[in-house]
Formats: structure tokens, C-alpha cells, sequence
């Protein structure tokens, strides 16, 4: 899609994990695009199934130095001035991968079938004309979210963040996280497993 | 004999299931749209405003609605894919007879023809009873109105049921009496405002996922959540508290909830003095259920339960929903009524914020059992043994009170009466019974004895394979009409493009069949408004009251609460408000009810309970849903879903072969090894037919009352298969 002249993005997006049913909405809506139909920008993920039902939606986070941008070769990946890292341009991309190891949120991919790295660019052909991106106007427990920080916060009992530390590196993101309300920097750490919800701990009780 | 015409291979090849992935034109055509189309999902009873897109005559797409208040653009993977039915591959585009070798292409006066010849002659021989009607609840109101009328007048039979009694029939028969009517106390908003949401037996983010989003507007403001479900779905996952009881043992666990209650001093002595009948012998019953008696049988220990009560007690403002977790029981009525129990001893109900409610299933499972297609029911959701009832209804449609057959068998005593040979004729639209029923074993043996099978469908569904004769109707975008949500509001279907090749309109079939069978002058209608006007008219004065109701109103005001019984009333969002219920007296009634086992309990044999359900990507028996290729994707097969301990007792890995029984028959399939069930508990959900169809190991024992099948209970064993 191209980008229309002086338009300015009025919204990010907002992701909310702990909100997330795996339903995967947001793919079936992202893959209708017709920039890219049949394949979805954005991907549901279970995190450990064999011992939770929680997911997660990936979603580009368009990093504020997109280490994507920085560590390709052919220059292929450009930030418009809303601060939306784009995909891949399709006459630079020379398909090396660089870019899908080193985002440290593994969002970007590679088509082989296009030689071609594609990832969400926040629905340029929506937004241009005052639609939110499908994903999150289609959410259905508003895991995600396409807005202010303002709005998101006053609907909200979750907090939004969008500092991440990976080791010493601080990483600054357009997109959100949800969070809870006194975290301040989520520090992204290869620990264990996460702690188990009450409800985990409930099942674990169960008289048989 | 309805024996498959063919081998089930060659009609799989000739009519599907096929997978559909793109639009016709390919993503492109959505970008630039001929028109678009408000109306809704046809899928399941939350009824999400969608917004179609049509090019070139064809159905492109989807946008979401974001003005329809309900659901604000908000959908599920269904409802974003459920434009891929259309044009599909396996449309039925001419009426098909069987033949020797399969089905073969018949002319449309011809098939009609055959029809009333093949239904004059078995009822010539053997009663008029002897031929019966299977409808659907996923119909328009119109339609289902219609399916009544047409049995009960142009079939003369009284056996006419609908696959609701798969469904809402148990929270219908506990909501009639208890409250003397049967919808969703409150409206979804009050939901939002709520201090405390219980849930029951409802994986509300796979079957009903546009809930979760009001649960979640609850719990920003502060509201608790608390989920009893046998498996930790996920929106029990972040719950409060989660009670994971043992699958039908829900009568006991809300008495024993009540019985906490009282303890507490929760109850609103003063509602119930002046707004119910029957608590004494309530407080009497639950006396005897103190959750450390019965902790054991439910399976969650006494304190859990206290918790649970203390929750309900402290919040001020209460939401109680439940769905088929606690209704596919033979105690499913019982099940209810204990819920309801809960709610009006607490006197939390007919308050914003405050109430109850039953999440329906399918996409008209509100108001498809209001209209008259149920065995025991005419339109207006009136009784068709109330004999004032029946005066209104034959009153309305010109014809004396003995005229209009009595009660008549339920969906799955219909298929019991095949069986034994008691019913020769079936006429069906809209069920696909050989997956939906429990035992399916025993279903294809009934469908095979079958002397004449005439079934309406879109697409030649498992059943439809079986009969002698099949109508090609229409999808759900290819007609008018209206369906009643699960809120109780009854919102407008509107037609996107017309029925392709020689198909139709559902309600012209029906009416053209009526015509044939000596009916016409009863079935003189010339459009889905018509009927509407005339269903509106005859539900003047019954329960369900819709003779306010017009396309226009429902246009104008994003759809109308039903009772609205003049053209001035706005409707009515909220049921109850001041304490006033629609028994005669005015009174919400109690019900002591005392726990039952299922009807197949846990033994030596067979030592393990199956309880059965849904995945978020699939709709029912599949019908549409298998034949959309991204919904297919997300989930291809069933698969049993057991807890680590039980699967390391069985030697069962994740991912192997694994031959389940119970005493109906077997199912191979894989192990999906997940601490999120109960360990004495595998799921396997039932969207699937033959080989893949958890209904080959359910049974047929049903709710007396309501007559749903028990598909939350079943005894089975698991072996793992050689490698």
C-alpha cells in the first residue's frame, strides 16, 4: 500500500496478553487484506499448551530503532514519519533473513515463495482512510487495541508500556503492551515458566 | 431405504466437504465493493453485526459493523470467514433424487410433485403421524414460524421438533418455571456494570467469544470473575476463582453454594417474601449439601466453594451465565434451576447489573424456539397443551382447536420412532442429525430406515446424503428475515445477493411443498415481511410478544427487546425490574432439586468421563464451518484432550493414537495431553461425522423434562494404539 500524503497515524496499538483467547480472529481479519490475501501479518502464538491456554498475539512492535532497518544490507526497510517500520520494499529486498534474526520481538518473516520479508505496517490502506486495522477492530476481548494511550488507559485497569529490556539493550516501541499497573520496563529475560494464575493453582486442588 | 445411494467416497468427491479459501476474484475484488450489506453472523446466538461486500453479484468479504451496538465491529475467526460459504464449490444448485448410483438432477415441479405423492402415501397407509418435520434453529423467525405451521397444517403432523432440543431446550424449561418466561433476564450491557460475573459450564471465548469482551469491561471496573468448568477454558484461566467440577455434579455444587450462602447470611429475606414462592423447601433441600459433605462428589474442595459463596454474597451487583456445560445433562432442567436458585434467594435479579442469563448457541436459538416449531409449543412460545393457548393459535390461522395436532415426539424420540418404524417419512431442513445426535450409530441406522427422506439444505450435509430427495434452499445471506439474539433482541437478517443456480428461498420451498400438499390458501405469502407481519400478529398475547415489532422499528432502533406488544412500546431490554416475574401471581418460583447421577456413571469397565463440546473455529455439526478452508486450518481434526496424570497412567504421549470407547462404540484418534482438564476427564469436541464424530460414543439418555441428550457425561475407556 502506498502512503498517502499527509496522513497521520491517529492511533497505536495496544496488546493485551492476559486478555487473549487464541481465537485468532486477528489472523483470519489481517490475512482478508488485500495487500497480502491469504497470509496474516500477525500470529497467534500458544506459549506453553501442554501446561496453559494462554497465547499471545506477534505483532510488529515498529521499534523506535528498528534494529530490522539497521542490520539490512540492501536497505530495504524504511520508517515512514508516523514511525511505522514498513515491509520490506520488494525492488531492495534480497531475502538475506538478517532482519527476522535480529528483531528481538521474531516478527518479521520471510515469504521464500516471494523472496520477500513481509510484516504488519499497521494497515496503511485502513488508516489512510480513518479505519483501524482490522485485527483489533475485530478482537473479541479487546486483547487488542487500536487508539490513544489516553483512550486505552481510561478504558483500562492495565497500564501500557513500551520499554523493553533485552539484556542491556533498551528497546522503545510505537505499539503497547498491557500491563500490569505498577510495572514500568518489562525486563525480557530467558527465565522459567510464568508464574501460575490462581486458576492453575485451583485446577491443581481438584478432587478426583 | 435411505442407504447411502452411493459409497460415502464418491458423494464426498461430488459434493464436499471441499475447502474454500478466497473470495471469488481473489482478496482484490473486497477493495472496491459493489455494495456492502449491514447484517449479521450466521453462526452462533450472539448474532455479531457484519457488514458484506458484494461485487459482481458475489459476496467478496467482510468489514466489521462497528455501529451495531451489540458487538461494536467485534468478531470471531467464524464471522470474519463465513462469507467463503457463499459461492462455494458445493452449493446444491438443482433439486437431486436418488438414483442408483447417487443423486441425479431433478426438475423443481417434479421433486414438489414427488413430494406431496411420496407424503399422501405413507400417511394414506400409515397416519399422518407417521410422516415428521426436523427443523433448524438457525432460521429467521420467519422461517421458523413457517416450519410450524407447515407441519402442524399442510403436513398434518404433530411430531415437529427442531435441533434446539439439542440446545436451549433445558434453560428453557428451567426459565418457564421459574420466571414464566423463557429469555435472558438482562441485557449484555449489564454485564459490564456487574460486580461479580459467575460463569457455568460456558467456554464463552470459544463459543461465545464476544462476551469475553464484556466479562473484561466488568473486570476493568473491578469486578470479580469466577468460572466452574471441568476444563480450564480461556476465560477461566484469569479468573478469580475457578471451581473445576466433576462433569454432572452441577445440581450439587449450587446447592451447596446456596447452602454457604445462607450460612453467610446472604439471603434477601425481604425479595424473597415479596417476589417468590418456594424458598422454604429450597433451604430445607440445601441444608443437606454443606460443601465439606460434598466436596468429594463435586470434586472441589469445601473451602473453594465457600470462596465462591463469599464472592457472590460480598458483591452487590451480580451476572449469572450459563450454556451447555450445565444443560446437556438428564438433569440439564434441574441444573438450571439451581443456578436460578442462587440468583433469586440473593434477590439479584431485575436490576441493572443484576440477573441472569442463558447464553444461547445458535444464531437464532432464541427465537427460533418461540415460534412454534417445537413439539410442545406453538407461536408466541405458548403452550400446545394449554388449551386457551391452543384457541388463540387455531383462532388466528382460521381452523378449528381440533384441527392443530397435540404435542409431538422430540427431535431425538423422532429419530428413536425411525427407528423402531413408528415414523416412515421425514421432511427436513436445517438439522444434521447423523452428527448432532448422541449414539450415531444408532442415528445412520434410523436415517437408513427411513421409506421417504425429502431434506432442504444449502449443502449436502451428512444426513441430506441419506435422502431420497434433496431441495437446494438458501444460505443465510440469500434471504430476509429477522432472528431474536441472545440478549432477546430481535434484529434484521438482510439479503446480500440472490440463492445461485435453480436454488431458493427457503420459505418458497416450504410454501411451494404446503401448495402441493392441499395447503395454499394458508401459505399464501409473497415475501419474509408478510410472514413476519402474520408471526407478529399471532404472537399478540403469548409469552413471547412481538406484535410491536416491524423491519422498520428493528432498523431504526438496532433492534427491539421482545415483549413489545404495541406498536408505541420501545421493548424491553431488562426482564424482572421491581421484583414483578410473569407467573400469574407474579411470583418467581423456587425449586428444590435434589443431586442425581448421571445416566452413565464411571466404573470398572469404563473409568473415565467424556464430556464433549466446541473449538472456537468450527460451528456445530460442521455443515458450513468444515467447508471454509481457514477454519478448517486452525483445527483439521478432533482430537481427546487428557491431563498429564491420567496420560502418564495410560502410557499415552502427546500426540499418539489413542482408541477411545464407551459402550456405543470407538473412536481412534490423537491424544492432546493438557493439565488443563480435570484428570478423571478427557474432552473430544463433536464437529465431525463418521470415523471423527464424538457422537459415536455418547448416549441416548435425555433431560425427562426437556428432553436434551446427556453430552456432557459419558463413561469411557482410552487405549493408546500401536505406533
Amino acid at each position: 500500500m502506498s502512503v498517502s500524503e499527509g496522513h497521520r497515524l491517529t492511533g497505536e496499538l495496544f496488546i493485551d496478553p492476559n486478555r487473549c483467547i487464541g481465537c485468532r480472529a486477528c489472523e483470519e481479519a489481517c490475512s482478508e487484506c488485500p495487500g497480502h490475501g491469504g497470509h496474516t501479518m500477525i500470529h497467534l502464538d500458544f506459549l506453553e499448551r501442554a501446561t496453559s491456554v494462554q497465547t499471545a498475539p506477534t505483532v510488529c512492535m515498529h521499534c523506535e530503532d528498528p534494529a530490522c532497518a539497521s542490520v539490512c544490507p540492501a536497505d530495504a526497510i524504511k520508517v515512514d514519519p508516523d514511525g511505522v517500520v514498513l515491509t520490506a520494499m520488494a525492488e531492495r529486498c534480497i531475502g538475506c533473513g538478517n532482519c527476522v534474526l535480529a528483531c528481538p520481538f521474531g516478527v518479521p518473516e520471510l515469504h521464500a515463495a516471494r523472496d520477500l520479508m513481509m510484516k504488519c505496517d499497521l494497515c496503511y490502506d485502513r488508516t489512510s482512510v480513518d479505519l483501524k486495522p482490522m485485527c483489533a477492530t475485530v478482537c473479541p476481548s479487546g486483547a487488542l487495541f487500536f487508539g490513544t494511550r489516553e483512550e486505552v488507559e481510561d478504558l483500562r485497569s492495565a497500564r501500557s508500556l513500551n520499554v523493553f529490556e533485552f539484556g542491556d539493550e533498551v528497546v522503545r516501541t510505537k505499539n503497547h503492551l498491557m500491563v500490569p499497573a505498577h510495572t514500568r520496563v518489562l525486563a525480557v529475560t530467558p527465565t522459567e515458566r510464568p508464574p501460575r494464575t490462581p486458576a492453575e493453582q485451583h485446577l491443581e486442588e481438584a478432587l478426583c | 431405504m435411505a442407504r447411502l445411494p452411493a459409497p460415502a467416497e464418491a458423494l464426498a468427491d461430488a459434493f464436499g466437504p471441499h475447502l474454500s479459501y478466497e473470495p471469488p476474484g481473489g482478496f482484490a475484488a473486497r477493495a472496491a465493493p459493489d455494495r456492502k450489506v449491514n447484517t449479521h453472523c450466521c453462526f452462533c446466538g450472539q448474532q455479531c453485526g457484519v457488514t458484506l461486500l458484494v461485487k459482481d453479484e458475489r459476496v467478496v468479504g467482510i468489514e466489521p459493523w462497528e455501529e451495531f451496538p451489540f458487538n461494536q465491529g467485534k468478531l470471531c475467526p467464524k464471522g470474519i470467514k463465513r462469507y467463503l460459504q457463499n459461492n462455494h464449490p458445493d452449493r446444491l444448485l438443482h433439486p437431486l433424487v436418488r438414483t442408483g448410483r447417487g443423486f441425479g438432477r431433478i426438475p423443481w415441479d417434479e421433486a414438489l410433485d414427488l413430494v406431496a405423492e411420496r407424503v399422501g402415501r405413507l400417511q394414506a397407509r400409515y397416519g399422518r403421524d407417521s410422516v415428521a418435520v426436523l427443523s433448524g434453529a438457525s432460521l429467521t423467525n420467519e422461517k421458523a414460524y413457517l416450519m410450524g405451521k407447515f407441519a402442524r397444517l399442510a403436513v398434518g403432523t404433530r411430531h415437529v421438533d427442531y435441533n434446539g432440543r439439542l440446545c436451549m431446550v433445558a434453560a428453557g424449561a428451567g426459565n418457564l418455571r421459574a420466571f414464566g418466561i423463557d429469555r435472558a433476564a438482562n441485557p449484555w450491557a449489564d454485564i459490564v456494570s456487574t460486580d461479580l460475573v459467575m460463569v457455568l459450564g460456558s467456554n464463552v471465548s470459544e463459543c461465545s467469544p464476544i462476551t469475553t469482551d464484556y466479562i473484561w469491561r466488568a473486570r476493568d471496573r473491578g469486578a470479580k470473575l469466577v468460572v466452574v468448568d471441568p476444563r480450564l477454558t480461556p476465560i477461566a484461566r484469569t479468573a478469580d476463582l475457578y471451581l473445576p467440577v466433576r462433569p454432572g455434579r452441577d445440581s450439587a455444587l449450587m446447592n451447596a453454594i446456596l447452602h454457604a450462602v445462607i450460612r453467610l447470611g446472604g439471603v434477601d429475606h425481604d425479595f424473597v417474601e415479596r417476589h417468590t414462592t418456594g424458598f422454604d423447601e429450597v433451604r430445607a433441600l440445601v441444608e443437606r449439601y454443606a460443601p465439606e459433605t460434598v466436596e468429594r462428589l463435586v470434586g472441589i474442595p469445601a473451602r473453594r466453594i465457600v470462596e465462591a459463596a463469599e464472592l457472590w454474597v460480598q458483591a452487590p451487583r451480580t451476572m449469572l451465565l450459563h450454556a451447555r456445560g450445565i444443560e446437556h445433562h438428564t438433569k440439564g432442567v434441574e441444573n438450571v434451576l439451581a443456578c436460578i436458585n442462587l440468583v433469586l434467594a440473593t434477590g439479584k435479579i431485575g436490576k441493572p447489573g443484576s440477573g441472569y442469563a442463558t447464553i444461547t448457541g445458535q444464531g437464532n436459538g432464541q427465537g427460533a424456539r418461540e415460534q412454534g416449531q417445537r413439539c410442545n409449543q406453538l407461536p408466541g412460545a405458548r403452550d400446545i397443551e394449554n388449551p386457551a393457548h391452543r384457541a388463540e393459535v387455531a383462532a388466528a390461522w382460521s381452523v378449528a382447536e381440533s384441527a392443530l395436532p397435540g404435542k409431538g415426539a422430540t427431535a431425538p424420540e423422532i429419530v428413536e420412532m425411525i427407528h423402531r418404524g413408528e415414523i416412515r417419512g421425514l421432511v427436513s431442513i436445517c438439522f444434521n442429525p447423523l452428527v448432532s445426535l448422541p449414539d450415531a450409530t444408532f442415528t445412520q441406522e434410523a436415517l437408513e430406515r427411513l421409506d421417504f427422506f425429502v431434506a432442504i439444505d444449502f449443502f449436502l450435509s451428512e444426513t441430506a446424503r441419506h435422502a431420497d430427495l434433496v431441495l437446494p434452499g438458501s444460505l443465510h445471506e440469500e434471504d430476509e428475515g429477522t432472528v431474536t439474539s441472545t440478549e432477546g433482541r430481535v434484529i434484521r437478517i438482510r439479503k446480500a445477493v440472490d440463492p445461485p443456480g435453480e436454488a431458493r428461498a427457503d420459505w418458497r420451498i416450504i410454501c411451494d411443498l404446503a401448495r402441493r400438499l392441499g395447503k395454499g390458501h394458508q401459505f399464501d405469502f409473497h415475501s419474509p415481511s408478510h410472514i413476519f407481519a402474520e408471526l407478529t400478529r399471532v404472537s399478540r398475547g403469548g409469552v413471547a410478544d412481538y406484535s410491536g415489532i416491524t423491519y422498520e422499528k428493528i432498523e431504526r432502533q438496532m433492534g427491539v427487546f421482545w415483549p413489545c406488544p404495541d406498536a408505541d412500546h420501545p421493548g424491553t431490554p431488562r426482564l424482572f425490574e421491581g421484583g414483578r416475574f410473569h407467573h400469574p401471581d407474579g411470583r418467581a418460583r423456587f425449586h428444590a432439586v435434589e443431586y442425581r447421577p448421571p445416566a452413565e456413571d464411571v466404573d470398572a469397565d469404563y473409568p473415565i468421563i467424556l464430556t464433549t463440546g466446541r473449538v472456537v473455529s468450527q460451528f456445530l455439526s460442521g455443515t458450513q464451518t468444515r467447508r471454509i478452508g481457514p477454519l478448517v486450518d486452525q483445527y483439521p481434526e478432533p482430537k481427546v484432550e487428557l491431563h498429564p496424570k491420567l496420560a502418564g497412567r495410560l502410557g499415552v504421549c502427546d500426540g499418539d493414537r489413542v482408541r477411545v470407547s464407551s459402550r456405543r462404540g470407538h473412536l481412534d484418534l490423537a491424544a492432546h495431553v493438557v493439565a488443563t482438564i480435570r484428570p478423571d476427564t478427557v474432552f473430544i469436541p463433536y464437529h465431525w461425522p463418521g470415523e471423527r464424530s464424538a457422537n459415536r460414543l455418547t448416549l441416548r439418555a435425555y433431560d425427562p423434562i426437556a428432553g436434551i441428550p446427556e453430552f456432557k457425561v459419558a463413561a469411557v475407556r482410552i487405549e493408546r494404539l500401536p505406533a
